[in-house]
């Protein structure tokens, strides 16, 4: 059975291909069996995969399937590898993924058949690049797959294309991300120059064998790593792509800016994790950034009225707590969060787009309200995601954050490379990021499901429950959302802990040395995250639930308008990027137009034809016509050339 | 008398050339120059024999062969170009065909 592993990536190709191949002559009947139909097959055949994986306990399995670069000594290879963590996420891409390509049939049954067929050919060919992602057995198969990803998400969130601002966040994204991806090359050169290969497995062979080489080199090709994944994972300075990409359609938005590919950073860290142990330097700067964009990201959320961005903010937070974990060496826990975050993530996503459909549309949650009389399923389903995201005990969510807290806890008090301090400040701030977004996402809650419809008695009247193929992925999620979480449970010991068990072979993390919290601070530490998250979700009850819902943010915006305006408006940075970077550049690129290539290479060309001309011009005189003529300067060319020999 | 060495006949072939080279640029008719041509070349084959002589190789004399076949040749596509060019002005004369130029 494993050797099939091919065949899972194979299925989304040949998908894409049929289905674009066939875009304008399918019907709905048939895009929707041949998208839906190679995602299900690649899931079964990853299902078969992992079932015959599991008894191999760490074992790492490469699969070859051709030499692709053959230069000197250096060869590299199109193979795939299941270990542990390829298999933790091939398991949930292939089941996220197929449960919203379902969820797809029903959301975009509206489209016409050709755009349909499009849709479904990106979202297969998602898949497959994807997959590809995240069974590379060495760092180039993976860019290929980290580069097709990000093709995939230029080009869905870019579906809307016919609208101007829904192609301009395409281009945002796919610029913003070539800013990371230059990094993520960098670091693929440099590993390359220093160590002589790309795969992953040789690499780790090769620093273990030169400790001196790899603790100087450790550290750069870690950051340039980074850049690469803060660029993919939307993490702060390179954030602002992802809530603009929400301007792909919702599932979209599910599976690729949510559950997956946007996770693909902290996934690329964890797999080179062996690069990370090695450099403090690096794990901080991880763990700096990823604290701080988790906060910035949900004080955002705290004024957006667009439920998708909402979800957008809370997502790049939740990226920020992954990388915070990844970045205090815990790497399972940081993979664990990505697990659960797939599920209750996409759930919220799947749950919002249930809700914009039977809006007609809309996305302000200003116009939304009462929903859940209408939309019972929906409902349900958001709510129990909304809990797992909060951190509420039982929920998915509850226990990796809480696996993320702890470890950075622990990397504090155990004064982890001496950074201890450092360390405990991001504890405190993912503490707060907990509460934050407890609140946003009650206050979404409260003001998307409770109180009464603003929409408009037009639009209430055309509110309806999603149809089953929309509903049964929502609920099957939601299960998701409660039940995977159980199987990280750290609380008891790393007995319990099976996920960190599991993946502990090829990602072992960097262990606190000489510090182990007692029992009683273990309890206090999870009473406290789930304390804040109580207080932020009763906080949200009384600003947003009730008779006076929305009374006291409106008094407190007022109180405080500019902090209000500042906040709403996400910090102006898209403002100041736009000051700082996008409008210079464009202004640079207008000056080399005008003034460098029309005038300097434009001119060069234009004056040399010019001078050409001039000199024909001039030497044309010398053809008289005259036959006579001619042969006197052929006799005269005669008489020269001989004399020229002779003498 | 004496035996005619390859000094004459080169002399002979440059005196010849000499003419047909004169008869070429100067006269106005067609069908004088390319009688100058047909001396000028049958003076490089007269040259080309006595070399062969002097040598006792025959190939100066194969290649005269080539020559005249090329000159007659020469001639065939001359004359066409003669005949079209009387046609369009009654008269053979080159010097007013320079109202082809530019």
């Amino acid at each position: 059975m494993l050797n099939l592993l091919w065949l899972v990536l194979a299925f989304p190709l040949a998908g894409a291909v049929v289905l674009l191949a066939g875009a304008r002559r399918f019907t709905h009947r048939t895009t929707a069996a041949v998208g839906v139909g190679a995602t299900g097959l690649s899931l079964l055949v990853a299902l078969g995969v992992l079932a015959s994986y599991a008894g191999r306990h760490g074992e790492v399995v490469t699969q070859t399937l051709y030499r692709w670069i053959a230069a000197g000594d250096f060869s590299v290879e199109v193979a795939f590898r299941l270990d542990p963590l390829s298999a933790v996420m091939l398991f949930f891409v292939t089941f996220v993924g197929f449960l919203i390509h379902v969820y797809s049939t029903g959301y975009m049954h509206d489209e016409p058949p050709t755009a349909f067929a499009r849709y479904f050919a990106y979202l297969n060919l998602f898949m497959f690049a994807m997959l590809t992602l995240v069974l590379g057995a060495n760092l180039l198969v993976l860019f290929v797959g980290w580069e097709g990803v990000g093709l995939c998400s230029y080009l869905l969130i870019g579906f809307y294309f016919e609208k101007d601002w829904c192609a301009a966040a395409g281009k945002k994204a796919f610029v913003v991300n070539r800013i990371g991806d230059f990094g993520f090359l960098l670091a693929i050169f440099m590993a390359f120059k220093a160590f002589g290969t790309v795969d992953m497995a040789g690499l780790q062979a090769a620093m273990a064998a030169d400790p001196a080489a790899a603790a100087r080199w450790a550290t750069p090709i870690a950051l340039l790593l980074f850049v690469g994944a803060v660029g993919k994972s939307a993490q702060l300075p390179l954030y602002v792509w992802l809530p603009d990409a929400m301007a792909g359609p919702t599932p979209v938005s599910a599976l690729i800016h949510a559950a997956t590919m946007v996770t693909a950073g902290v996934y690329m860290v964890a797999r080179t994790s062996f690069v990370y142990a090695l450099s403090p330097t690096a794990l901080l700067v991880v763990a700096v950034v990823g604290g701080l964009t988790a906060v910035f990201a949900a004080t955002i959320g705290l004024a957006q009225n667009d439920i998708k961005k909402v979800l957008a903010y809370s997502t790049v937070s939740q990226l920020g707590y992954m990388f915070m974990g990844a970045g205090a060496g815990a790497f399972t826990a940081a993979i664990f969060h990505v697990f659960t975050h797939a599920f209750f993530k996409a759930c919220l996503f799947l749950g919002s787009g249930s809700v914009i459909h039977a809006c007609g549309g809309e996305q302000d949650m200003r116009k939304m309200g009462g929903l859940r009389h209408h939309m019972k399923a929906t409902y349900w389903t958001f709510l129990v995601a909304t809990l797992a995201l909060a951190g509420i005990p039982v929920f998915a969510g509850f226990f990796s954050k809480d696996e993320i807290l702890a470890k950075v806890f622990a990397a504090g008090a155990g004064n982890l490379h001496g950074y201890g301090k450092v360390y405990l400040v991001l504890w405190g701030l993912g503490v707060a990021g907990a509460f934050l977004t407890a609140f946003y996402m009650f206050r979404a809650v409260y003001m998307t499901f409770f109180g009464s419809f603003r929409g408009g008695p037009e639009a209430e009247h055309h509110l309806h429950e999603s149809p089953g193929v929309m509903v049964w992925p929502l609920r099957i999620l939601a299960a998701g959302s409660v039940v995977v979480g159980f199987v990280g449970i750290g609380f008891f010991g790393p007995r319990f802990n099976l996920f960190e068990r599991f993946l502990h072979p090829v990602a072992p993390g960097v262990e606190v040395e000489g510090w182990h919290a007692g029992p009683a601070l273990e309890v206090g530490l999870i009473a406290l995250s789930v304390g804040v998250a109580v207080a932020g979700i009763l906080l949200a009850r009384r600003f947003y639930f009730g008779p006076d819902a929305g009374a006291i943010p409106a008094r407190l915006a007022t109180a405080w308008p500019r902090l209000y305006r500042t906040v709403a408006n996400k910090y102006w940075v898209d403002e100041g990027y736009d000051a700082a970077i996008v409008r210079p550049t464009n202004r640079l690129a207008w000056w080399l137009w005008k003034g460098l290539d029309t005038v300097v290479i434009d001119g060069v060309l234009v004056s040399l034809a010019f001078f050409t001309e001039i000199a024909g011009d001039l030497l044309r005189f010398v053809q008289t016509g005259n036959v006579r003529n001619y042969a006197l300067m052929v006799l005269g060319g005669a008489v020269a050339a001989a004399a020229w020999l002779l003498l | 008398m004496m035996a005619p060495s390859t000094v004459h006949f080169v002399i002979l072939a440059a005196l010849l050339f000499g003419i047909g080279a004169a008869g070429v640029l100067l006269r106005r008719s067609g069908i004088a120059i390319l009688l100058g041509i047909e001396l000028m070349l049958n003076a490089g084959n007269l040259a080309l024999v006595a070399f062969a002589r002097q040598h006792g190789s025959l190939d100066g004399q194969v290649f005269v062969f080539f020559v005249m076949a090329v000159a007659a040749a020469e001639v065939a596509v001359g004359l066409a170009l003669l005949v079209a060019i009387f046609r369009k002005q009654q008269a053979i004369d080159v010097d007013r065909l320079a109202i082809m130029r530019w």
